[in-house]
């Protein structure tokens, strides 16, 4: 199975047993850097998948607490080349792992070596915030040539034009943006927010997450049946900050 | 970069003398783009239509003259330096973008996007600012028209710039200090965009300089370019001739790409760009990107930033807040990539020395910024004797008192 077919597969497996899929993720070396492989570890027991964070200066797309946590993982010194060191260490953890990065540090790494890089350490694709789909050939491309996924975003805002050719291009799941806004902040799910991943779904042949501003169960509750798994970011980002089971803050929300 | 590096470098050269970039994707050459969350395509394609379909047309330019000839004050003057000249040894014209309405070239690109904003409908403008002088503009133009604006602003700058704060909020506009990130410019526009992801449909965003996501670039060219297009007919007008050469100061670069547009096709014209060289050519003690730089995507756009091996965007200094950013636009990039452009610095020192001697010989206080500018003519004019320099002074000094009051007049009893 290719690393981008892992990642789907991992999303059906959880939602045919009946459940939501739990896609987690953690700013890499927030909030200590020695404890990455721990953390990583941890949510590999209660995700399907796991999103790791290259922090960035400047990340435009993200709430309070992840522009924090990438201010924390920058002053340690965390480089996307030592997470991927450290994942190449870690191995397979049982969950398939995509790194969520902005472009620039993946320019500043090298395109062209990113994607055998990435392909060694074990991860199975990208997510790329800042980086629409009209810019993603070079990138498409580089991570083709590894079968690695390139996840595509959409938005309550997307036309529905636009909404199907990211569906058709997307790659491992199509992270569905539960609102405008930036990450982190609670929101409600009106059923306006129902019908749009309705459309999202019927217009996507992979599996839909639904991700931003996901914190409790109640939530999973009410957007289950209208997805196949949740995004976990902000909320998780803030038990990590607090000590506590992540493990157990995961197992709680489904 | 160097020419070199560029393999089509003669196209695009005249590719851009003729006006003809950036390309339909928003590309000047391999820089520029889109590079935004998903969340803002759908106002940035809006915005490009709404560009495309009254920006040129002619009900709008009336528009756009009309409130430029009666509120901005423009045509702004051309100045020839007659003192600085004669000290100096060559013939140095000042365009004077100080005496435009707010005290900046500013206020030419705020009152355009304004009237744009308008006609699409917006029903809140957010800026960034971070001398307070795209901030002060838009927050001008915002009252004129009636529309509702926010300006985001670090809280260094708003320290260093605090009249042009109290300017704002008399204008009716709301000023949000931002405490993120290095608390200036680059993280007042990180706000910015972050506003106008939470409310892409009914805000717009006034982006202030040169940078940004495709069609800003070329919407604050095409509004700025009215400087170079006044200062060229003026300078024949008064002497017959093209200036030798041609400096602006560049920060995001939005005074000097409007200096500069109607001189690209002029091949006699030397142009030349001044960029912050703060305290030295270190890693963090500057802001001049195209010196420093290595191209990379920051705020939306692909150019020229200063930033570390890791591609982490890197802090930068400079005495003016205005050039205190470690991007710039991706027509500068180009410019200086094909050679049509030559970039160079002028520190901390030499700007202020700028400053002190301006305001002595010729009765005119310039922005910190524009002292860059000033700087970059001194040291062209003194090894051309004879020859004329035309110099964009994009704006005037009060808003710098603080800084001045402690570096050039601490002595002072």
């Amino acid at each position: 199975m290719s690393p981008h077919e892992r990642i789907t597969q991992a999303i059906r497996s959880s939602a045919a047993r009946g459940r939501p899929a739990l896609v987690a993720y953690l700013t890499a070396g927030f909030p200590q850097r020695e404890r990455f492989r721990e953390h990583v570890r941890a949510l590999a027991t209660g995700a399907d998948v796991i999103e790791v964070g290259v922090p960035f200066t400047d990340p435009m797309a993200d709430g309070v607490t992840i522009q924090r946590a990438s201010q924390v993982a920058l002053a340690q010194g965390v480089t996307l080349r030592w997470i991927l060191a450290e994942l190449a260490a870690l191995g397979d953890v049982g969950a398939p792992v995509l790194l969520m990065s902005y472009l620039n540090p993946l320019l500043a790494f090298g395109v062209g070596a990113l994607a055998a890089a990435a392909a060694q350490a074990g991860v199975a694709g990208f997510i790329v915030p800042d980086l629409p789909l009209d810019e993603s050939h070079e990138l498409h491309e580089a991570l083709a040539a590894r079968q690695l996924a390139l996840v595509q975003m959409v938005t309550p805002v997307t036309e529905p034009q636009r909404l199907q050719q990211l569906c058709a291009r997307s790659q491992g799941f199509v992270y569905a943006v539960t609102m405008t806004g930036t990450t982190g902040r609670s929101v409600a799910v009106p059923d306006a927010v129902l019908a749009y991943l309705d459309r999202v779904r019927a217009a996507s042949p992979l599996p839909v997450c639904a991700g931003f501003g996901i914190r409790s169960r109640e939530q999973v509750a009410r957007l289950a049946g209208h997805i196949d798994g949740v995004v976990v970011g902000s909320a998780l980002v803030e038990v990590l900050e607090k000590g506590e089971d992540p493990a157990a803050w995961l197992a709680a929300l489904r | 970069m160097s020419v070199q590096t560029l393999p089509d470098a003669a196209r695009l050269r005249a590719a851009l003398a003729a006006g003809r970039l950036p390309d339909e994707r928003g590309r000047f050459g391999p820089f520029g783009g889109r590079y935004v969350p998903e969340t803002l395509i759908p106002a940035l394609e809006r915005l490009e239509r709404g560009v495309r379909e009254h920006l040129h047309a002619q009900d709008f330019q009336q528009e756009l003259t009309q409130q430029l000839n009666t509120w901005v004050g423009r045509p702004t003057a051309l100045t020839f330096a007659t003192r600085l000249s004669a000290r100096w040894g060559a013939k140095v014209w000042l365009k004077r973008e100080d005496l435009a309405h707010t005290g900046a070239h500013k206020i030419n690109n705020a009152t355009g996007q304004a009237l744009l904003a308008k006609r699409l409908g917006a029903r809140r403008i957010v800026a960034e600012t971070g001398a307070g002088q795209h901030g002060v503009a838009s927050a001008a133009a915002c009252a004129r028209l009636g529309l509702p604006c926010t300006v985001y602003m670090g809280e260094i700058d708003m320290q260093r710039q605090a009249p042009n704060v109290g300017r704002m909020r008399l204008l009716g506009t709301k000023v949000v200090p931002v405490t993120s990130g290095d608390r200036t410019l680059r993280a007042a526009i990180d706000e910015a965009l972050r506003d106008w992801v939470a409310d892409p449909l009914d805000t717009y965003y006034l982006l202030g300089s040169a940078v940004g996501p495709h069609p800003y670039p070329y919407l604050v060219r095409e509004l700025q370019a009215v400087i170079g297009r006044e200062a060229r007919a003026q300078l024949l007008a008064a002497t017959g001739a093209l200036p030798d050469a041609l400096i602006a100061c560049v920060g995001g670069g939005s005074n000097s790409i409007g200096a500069f547009h109607a001189f690209v096709p002029d091949d006699s014209v030397e142009i030349i760009g001044v960029e912050a060289g703060g305290k030295g050519a270190g890693l963090g003690d500057n802001a001049a990107t195209v010196a420093y730089g290595r191209p990379g995507v920051l705020h939306g756009t692909y150019s020229m930033l200063l930033q570390n091996e890791d591609g982490q965007i890197q802090e930068t200094h400079s005495v003016s807040a205005g050039l205190d950013y470690p991007g710039v636009g991706p027509e500068h990039a180009l410019l200086a990539a094909v050679g049509r452009v030559r970039y160079e610095t002028a520190g901390d020192a030499e700007a202020l020395e700028g400053v002190r001697e301006l305001s002595e010989c010729e009765g005119i206080l310039p922005a910190l910024e524009s002292a860059h500018a000033i700087a970059g003519a001194k040291r062209w004019a003194q090894r051309h004797p004879g020859r004329t320099v035309l110099v964009c002074l994009s704006g005037r000094g009060d808003k710098d008192m603080a800084t001045l009051q402690q570096a050039l007049l601490a002595g002072d009893a």
